[in-house]
């Protein structure tokens, strides 16, 4: 399939001084860790992080769920956080995804709109294409994997620049696994609401993983790897999903490389 | 009674109930392991084929475009193209009726078939009239209808309905085929030898073929400017349907019509290559009138059925107008990782995949096919391999809100509006809203859930059947940020 995707009519402004950091909710709640390391990492290559404490969720629950005018106010709410000019840098594709490509349509008749979606930019994306990033890899050889979520992939191209960031990785070997684009199940509420084909999705999803020999998988979003480790930890299996902005900052950092620990991973 | 006296009962289409049904037929094939090898395997196959067929992503996008502005600007033009292809039809010779209903377009049929004293009717693969259940209503009037094309032969054979829409049969693996073969056709030689079984089933064709008075065949495109019909199709079936018996009648929906003739180049590049990965089709049938009286062959009268059937509901939506651009490639289903797992039956709709998910509602009602557009985790899948572009995975989140949102008794509104819609769902969504839009509440909830953590169950419903669940950190991030802020200064 055509690699196109928003990042290619996309301007990229140049290296900012300041960025507001989008955490999402699943990680303000159950990995906070990955929104610390998200912090470290960006203030470690010159970026200052501002984090609004009045951020609570995308929207994406509701908007998927049908209820389009309870996600619309607080997908108003959120914009009201964001008010300097700076880039908005969310760690995960698919809240990147709802904020910068679904709440033009959700929000039609609001003002400034489309300018609050121009400032939204995938944690990795950022990397890429804002920061131009060069990583210097300081850890032991390895073998991983990258998932991707469906919408951070689709909507926001995020296994292109995620790929390239763990290429940059000089010790790290990205292995492909298994029908690597096809979607692990979760889908937000469709998880529970047709659980058993969610259940059948995510276990095709975690055996190709485990299948790829590899001793942990990355993704930018915690969506996906919620629902992957959950069936992996259900499993018994021992391996895990961990956040790209954590794995980036222990493979670059020679502190963090010694004192982490992956707290997130539980 | 002539084809004007019918008045239609508004009897339901026999696939409502099977729509009802979606949870159980789920859960029934979900456990069915051959099933799923089956269809994975196939699926997998057709991707490939697909894949390999489209070596230039940016041809594939150019064609994509082109593609969904021909159909686009088709159904701006809907009611003068139908009008302009209804003149050119007649001016040709071939007869055109307007079926509102399934029980219209079936009762046409009969009465045209009955007319001329029909008996042997032999149908080429039509998707139209299997969402009419035309086969069952002839039946009922004591006409044999035979399937031509081999999958819907072998599906008829097995008295089931398609599982895809290109590939009828694709549920069946060849070994199934051959007990089937073993069971209904005499003089069977058992064996699971696919040429072998093909050659059977094309003899037995044969012979129908060569008595039949009747042919039925479905369109892929109607050309407005000429009126033409055209049939794309690889087995020869539609060409032996269309050509061979006296009478021949094609069906299809009203979004089928297209405007040019150069439109048809395009479209039918598209439609074989996302369907099947096919550069062509062995055959592509352009029909525009019946036998003239100096030509050795054809058939003597040629009729084009036009069916509605909740066509005109999506029509009026400007969103969901882009449903009608369809071009009926199965492209979406092969892709679809909810269709590879639970097959073609389990939607329980003629049309399955993620375009039955947005067809069918058209056709039942929200109210029937209530649990379609949420069995989907809008992985987007399907609306990047759409050749004309439909975007799939926001018509399932529209209609997502069409079946929770409250219904006012507008005419506009869809049938079946708000029939998904649950008081405690819409409550919940409602107080989520409201804590999610105020910051203070939200940081104390966010600080009940992490500091009662250790309380979190560990048996979430669905969730936890085959995964752990997920407990909350110690500390949120937003509490870990404000402390290290303070640590700083």
């Amino acid at each position: 399939m055509s690699e196109l995707n928003s990042q290619h009519l996309r301007k990229y402004p140049a290296k900012p001084k300041q960025v507001y950091l989008y955490g999402t909710c699943l990680a303000d709640v159950l990995f906070p860790d990955s929104g610390i390391d998200a912090i470290e990492f960006l203030e470690l290559h010159g970026v200052e992080v501002i984090y609004p404490q009045g951020q609570t969720c995308c929207g994406q629950p509701a908007y998927n769920s049908g209820y389009n005018e309870e996600a619309k106010s607080v997908a108003l709410q959120q914009i009201a956080q964001f008010p300097l000019d700076i880039p908005i840098v969310i760690i995960s594709g698919s809240c990147g995804g709802m904020m910068r490509h679904h709440y033009p349509s959700l929000l039609k008749d609001e003002p400034g709109v489309d300018a609050f979606c121009e400032r939204i930019f995938e944690f990795t994306e950022f990397l890429v294409h804002v920061l131009k990033i060069k990583l210097t890899d300081k850890g032991e050889p390895e073998k991983i994997a990258l998932h991707t979520s469906c919408a951070a992939r689709r909507e926001m191209g995020v296994h292109i620049t995620g790929t390239q960031l763990i290429k940059q990785l000089d010790n790290v070997e990205l292995v492909v696994h298994q029908q690597e684009k096809e979607c692990c199940g979760f889908g937000g509420t469709f998880a529970v609401k047709h659980g058993d084909i969610s259940a059948a999705m995510v276990a095709d999803k975690s055996a190709s993983l485990v299948a790829a020999d590899v001793v942990k998988y990355v993704s930018a979003d915690w969506g996906c790897m919620m629902n992957i480790n959950g069936a992996l930890e259900y499993q018994n299996q021992s391996l895990r999903g961990q956040h790209i902005a954590t794995y980036l900052l222990n493979r670059t950092n020679d502190k963090a490389v010694s004192n982490k620990d992956n707290a997130d991973e539980r | 009674m002539s084809v004007n006296q019918y008045v239609p009962d508004n009897k339901e289409s026999k696939y409502a109930d099977s729509a009802r049904a979606f949870r159980q037929n789920v859960a029934k094939d979900l456990a069915d392991e051959q099933l799923r090898s089956n269809f994975h395997g196939a699926m997998n196959y057709l991707m490939d084929k697909r894949k390999a067929s489209f070596p230039s992503s940016d041809e594939l996008e150019t064609l994509r475009q082109q593609c969904k502005l021909i159909k686009q600007r088709a159904l701006v033009k809907l009611p003068l193209l139908l009008e302009q292809l209804e003149n050119k039809l007649h001016e040709n010779g071939i007869q055109v009726h307007w079926a509102e209903t399934i029980n219209d377009a079936n009762e046409i049929i009969a009465q045209i078939i009955e007319s001329k004293n029909g008996k042997n009717i032999v149908k080429g693969k039509s998707m139209v009239s299997e969402e009419t259940a035309l086969n069952d209503y002839l039946q009922a009037r004591n006409m044999e209808i035979l399937e031509s094309d081999m999958g819907e032969y072998i599906v008829q054979l097995a008295k089931e309905h398609p599982s895809h829409i290109i590939m009828p049969a694709i549920h069946q693996n060849k070994k199934q085929v051959a007990d089937l073969f073993a069971e209904h056709v005499k003089g069977f030689e058992y064996t699971t030898d696919v040429d072998t079984l093909i050659g059977e089933g094309r003899r037995i064709l044969r012979d129908k073929f060569s008595r039949a008075d009747v042919g039925i065949t479905g369109v892929n495109f109607a050309v407005a400017e000429t009126g033409t019909i055209c049939l794309v199709e690889n087995e020869g079936n539609g060409q032996m349907s269309s050509a061979v018996p006296d009478l021949h009648i094609a069906i299809t929906g009203i979004e089928k019509v297209v405007e040019f003739l150069e439109d048809i180049p395009p479209l039918l590049s598209l439609l074989t290559r996302s369907a099947t990965g096919q550069a062509i089709t062995t055959y592509f049938n352009m029909i525009t009138k019946p036998r003239k009286s100096d030509e050795k062959d054809g058939p003597e009268e040629v009729h084009l059925v036009l069916l509605d059937n909740g066509r005109s509901q999506a029509f009026a939506d400007e969103e969901l107008r882009q449903t009608l651009q369809c071009i009926r490639c199965g492209a979406c289903m092969n892709h679809c990782p909810v269709y590879t797992r639970i097959g073609g039956h389990a939607y329980g709709t003629v049309y399955p995949g993620p375009i039955g998910k947005i067809i069918s509602p058209h056709q039942l009602g929200i109210e029937a096919t209530k649990d379609l557009p949420t069995a989907s985790s809008l992985c987007g899948a399907c609306g990047e391999v759409c050749p004309v572009k439909i975007p799939i995975p926001q018509i399932l989140q529209r209609l997502r809100v069409e079946s929770v949102k409250k219904p006012t008794g507008s005419p506009k509104e869809l049938k079946g509006t708000g029939a998904n819609r649950k008081t405690t769902e819409a409550l919940t969504w409602q107080v989520w809203s409201f804590i999610h839009r105020h910051p203070n509440i939200y940081a104390v909830s966010m600080w009940f859930a992490t500091r009662l953590r250790a309380l979190v169950p560990n048996k979430l419903g669905a969730w936890t059947r085959v995964r752990s669940a997920p407990k909350p950190a110690a500390k949120t991030l937003h509490e870990r940020i404000k402390l290290r802020t303070e640590e700083a200064s």
